[in-house]
Order: C-alpha cells, then sequence, then structure tokens
C-alpha cells in the first residue's frame, strides 16, 4: 500500500512536466482510447440490443412498452455504460499497459531512461495516466451512446416501437445532472482507479516473463473488482442518499 | 576505489559479487549503505533529483543487453536523448545522429527496428546512444556478454576508440578477462561486495594472487569453490555419520 501511495504520488508530482509535453499524452489517448473505440463500439452495440430486447418483452406485460427507451438510456447512463465501459477498458488497455512497462522495467528500458536523464515518470508513465484518464469517461459515453443505438434498433426499427414515444420518454426521463453527469462523475473515477492500478502493476511486475503475466492478471481481476466496489459506492451516494 | 580522468577501468568479479550494484551506485539509481560516491568529485549522497539529473546527462551507460526501447528504429533511439535533452534542430539532429552511427559502423541500420538487429548490432546501437551527448563518463555493464568473437572484438575497440576520442573515461563491467585486458587501463577484482586485487592488466596477467589467479585462468575450483555450501557428501548420501 505504501509502493502504490509513494507510486501515484510521483505520477502526479511528475504530471506538470509531462502535460507541458502534451503530445506524450495524446499519443497515449491514441493508445488508451482510439484502439479500445472497436471494442466498445461493438460491445456497447450489443448491450443497447439486449437491454432494448429484454426492457421490451418485460415492459410489453405492463403495457408501457414505449417506456422502453427511458429505461434503456437510464440503464447505461447511469450503470452499464461507466461500468461495462471501465470492465472492457481494463481488458483492452489496462492489460495493455501493465504489459508494456512490465517489459520496459524487465528489459531495462526504464533504466536506461534514468541513465540518460530522463525521469520515466515524467516521459513515460504520468503520459499513460492522463491518458488514460481522460480516455475511459469519453469511451464511456461512446459506449451508452451505442447501446441507446443498439436499442433503437431493436425496438424502433425491428419491433415497431413508436419512435416519437421512445425518444421523448427518454428525453423526458434522463436528467442532465443526477443520471449523466452521475454517470460521468463514476466513468472518471472509474478510469483513475483501473489506469492507476493497471500502471502500478506493470511498473511493480518482478523483472521476468512470469512476474509481468502475473501483473496482467492482477491488472484486469484487481482492475473488476475496484470498479464494482466504486460502482457500488458511488451509486449509494448519487442515487440513493446515503 | 578510484577510477582516473581519461582512463578505461575494468571492475571484473564473479557473478553476485556487487559489479552491476557498483554501475548502480556510481550512477545514483542505488544509494550506499556505507561510505561515500563521488563523481567529478562531488558526492552523490544526499544529491536532489535535479542535481543527480544534471549529473547523469554527462554519464552514459551501456546495459547489458542493450535496453534499446522496442517501439523506436535505431535512429530515433540514438536521437533519443539529443531530443530530450536539447533543443537543436532536426536537422543537425540527424547528422549527429548519423555521426554516432558512423563511429559504431551502423549508420546503414538507422531504419531498422531493435527487434531487426543481432545482439552485436543492438549493443553497438545502445554504444551510440550512451555516447549521444558526448559524456565525461561512460559505463558498461556485461558489454560483451552473449556475443560471437567478432562482436566481442568489435565492442572491444569501440569502447577503447571512443573512450580515447570523447576525452572520456569508461568503467567496464566485464567477465571477459582475456578481452578486457587487451583495452583497459587498470582492474579491479571485486568478490563479495569488496575488493580483493587491483593493478594494470600486465600485473593481473602475472598476479599469483590466489583470487586473481583463479579468475584469470578461469580455474573451476580455488578461493570460490566449485561446490555450493552443502552439508558433508556422506551424510547427504546416508553412507557415513
Amino acid at each position: 500500500m505504501g509502493s502504490a501511495t509513494r507510486f501515484m504520488g510521483l505520477v502526479l508530482l511528475r504530471s506538470s512536466a509531462s502535460l507541458r509535453r502534451f503530445h506524450l499524452t495524446i499519443d497515449e489517448l491514441h493508445f488508451a482510447g482510439v484502439l479500445s473505440l472497436i471494442i466498445i463500439i461493438v460491445s456497447g452495440l450489443f448491450v443497447g440490443l439486449v437491454l432494448g430486447l429484454q426492457g421490451y418483452e418485460t415492459l410489453k406485460r405492463y403495457g408501457s412498452a414505449e417506456a422502453v427507451g427511458t429505461l434503456v438510456a437510464l440503464a447505461l447512463v447511469r450503470e452499464l455504460g461507466p461500468v461495462v465501459a471501465a470492465l472492457l477498458f481494463a481488458s483492452r488497455a489496462g492489460s495493455a499497459m501493465t504489459a508494456e512497462l512490465g517489459i520496459m522495467k524487465s528489459t531495462e528500458q526504464l533504466s536506461a531512461m534514468e541513465m540518460m536523464a530522463v525521469d520515466p515518470f515524467a516521459r513515460v508513465i504520468s503520459p499513460m495516466f492522463w491518458g488514460g484518464f481522460l480516455s475511459m469517461p469519453l469511451l464511456a459515453a461512446i459506449f451508452s451512446v451505442m447501446g441507446i443505438f443498439g436499442g433503437y434498433l431493436i425496438t424502433v426499427v425491428i419491433i415497431g416501437v413508436d419512435s416519437g414515444a421512445f425518444w421523448s420518454q427518454m428525453q423526458s426521463s434522463v436528467d442532465l445532472r443526477n443520471d449523466i453527469i452521475n454517470g460521468v462523475i463514476k466513468s472518471v473515477v472509474f478510469g483513475a482507479a483501473v489506469t492507476a492500478i493497471a500502471l502500478f502493476e506493470g511498473y511493480d511486475a518482478p523483472p521476468t516473463a512470469e512476474g509481468v503475466s502475473h501483473a496482467v492478471t492482477r491488472t484486469v481481476v484487481t482492475s473488476a473488482l475496484a470498479v464494482l466496489a466504486l460502482d457500488f459506492v458511488l451509486t449509494a451516494f448519487m442515487f440513493t442518499g446515503v | 576505489m578510484a577510477v582516473p580522468r581519461g582512463k578505461v577501468v575494468a571492475i571484473m568479479g564473479g557473478s553476485g559479487s556487487g559489479k552491476t550494484t557498483l554501475l548502480r551506485l556510481i550512477g545514483g539509481q542505488l544509494k550506499a549503505d556505507r561510505g561515500d560516491v563521488l563523481v567529478e568529485s562531488q558526492p552523490l549522497d544526499g544529491m536532489g533529483h535535479a542535481e543527480l539529473y544534471a549529473l547523469r546527462r554527462k554519464m552514459g551507460m551501456l546495459f547489458q543487453f542493450g535496453a534499446l526501447f522496442t517501439d523506436l528504429n535505431v535512429f530515433d533511439n540514438v536521437a533519443f536523448p539529443l531530443r530530450e535533452h536539447t533543443s537543436l534542430p532536426a536537422s543537425m539532429i540527424r547528422d549527429l545522429v548519423l555521426m554516432k552511427l558512423h563511429a559504431v559502423g551502423l549508420r546503414g541500420a538507422e531504419s531498422l527496428k531493435p527487434a531487426e538487429l543481432s545482439g552485436g548490432m543492438a549493443r553497438r546501437v545502445a554504444l551510440a546512444r550512451a555516447i549521444a551527448l558526448d559524456p565525461m563518463l561512460v559505463m558498461y555493464d556485461e558489454p560483451f556478454t552473449g556475443l560471437d568473437p567478432i562482436s566481442v572484438g568489435i565492442i572491444g575497440n569501440l569502447i577503447r576508440q571512443l573512450n580515447d576520442a570523447l576525452g572520456a573515461t569508461s568503467i567496464v563491467v566485464t567477465h571477459d578477462v582475456q578481452e578486457s585486458l587487451k583495452i583497459v587501463d587498470y582492474v579491479y577484482f571485486l568478490s563479495g561486495g569488496h575488493i580483493v586485487s587491483h593493478g594494470t592488466p600486465r600485473e593481473v596477467l602475472e598476479s599469483k594472487e590466489p583470487f586473481v589467479y583463479q579468475f584469470v585462468h578461469g580455474k573451476a575450483d580455488g578461493p570460490v569453490p566449485f561446490h555450493y555450501v552443502a552439508p558433508a557428501y556422506g551424510k547427504d548420501l546416508g553412507v557415513s555419520g
């Protein structure tokens, strides 16, 4: 715990130096964000299709099939968007960050950088952190948009729910501050947590093949547990007034 | 231990004798529990982050397996310290990189990725990168390990020639007695974290000191025992008390 705290302290301390060279963060934004787009878009679409289908089948029994738009949007914006996007982000980008940093350490690339008087925290690790931190809310937003599009496709285009009802119910039920902003806050917290875990595990990995592979596994498992636990805590504060 | 300016000094000793630790102490990557490390008469102990990094800009280090940045090609690896520490125009950086690569005989390999290089070539690129900023001190961690005899000769000659051409000081940590004795001015032998012997290459070759003799002549047994510490052989096999 002490070394993780010290690690994050150094990441934040060197952030000003790394943010002054913002192109390094842009490169990491591309690595963590743009390269995760495919899995986020496809997953978001399928989650929206399933939500629409399940929601329609359930709501139809109560004569409220038109409310399916509300159900899809609230489920995605409040919960599934941030949570599933964070889990996918941990699997795709988090594991890649851990492996990259672990291999850089085991092949002495980080030591070489230090000996060239280039601080690896300022040059590599802080940009990775900010790249992950910034990309996660964007990915969660894209996931939710794709999910809503999937819900629209299955319920309006294929099943035949009224398009006007779908959008108007959604518009009247989804609140900017309570739903969308809270969802964005969740995705920001998850992004920080997953990226910090991934980077620390890579930096702390024993410099062997086995050490790096275990670090990657720990990143995915710890990130998933952290996201789910944080989601519970945040939901309790945001939506139940605890 | 003292390393005079302009000299090439070898640090030899068995595995685990503290050679690489010594390089890390000199580079400020580790802090000494006891004693002092002085570089350019400046003690590293108590030096702040900025001072240490300023001092490291005058150092170059060749790591055991090169430690090239695998996502960059040869040109960008050598250009890395120049881009990080200078604001030279791209055309001048290009010229400097090509000069460094020419010095190690790899000007034609500028566009190759580290994965496309042989062990010897990777070591030479890493050497070009280590001298990119014309350091006053160059440290070599096992520069001959895993290389074929031709590459060993090339690296050995480059260490000597570059040291003299740059007017630098070089510290070579190595197991390779024969190759290193051809190029160095002075040798220190380490064992168990202590200096057990030192002298010029001639003195080392003629030394009758048991550890030096065993090391230089590659004897299996001597002060460095062949057998790892174990209970009595007969007792282990159950044939004697």
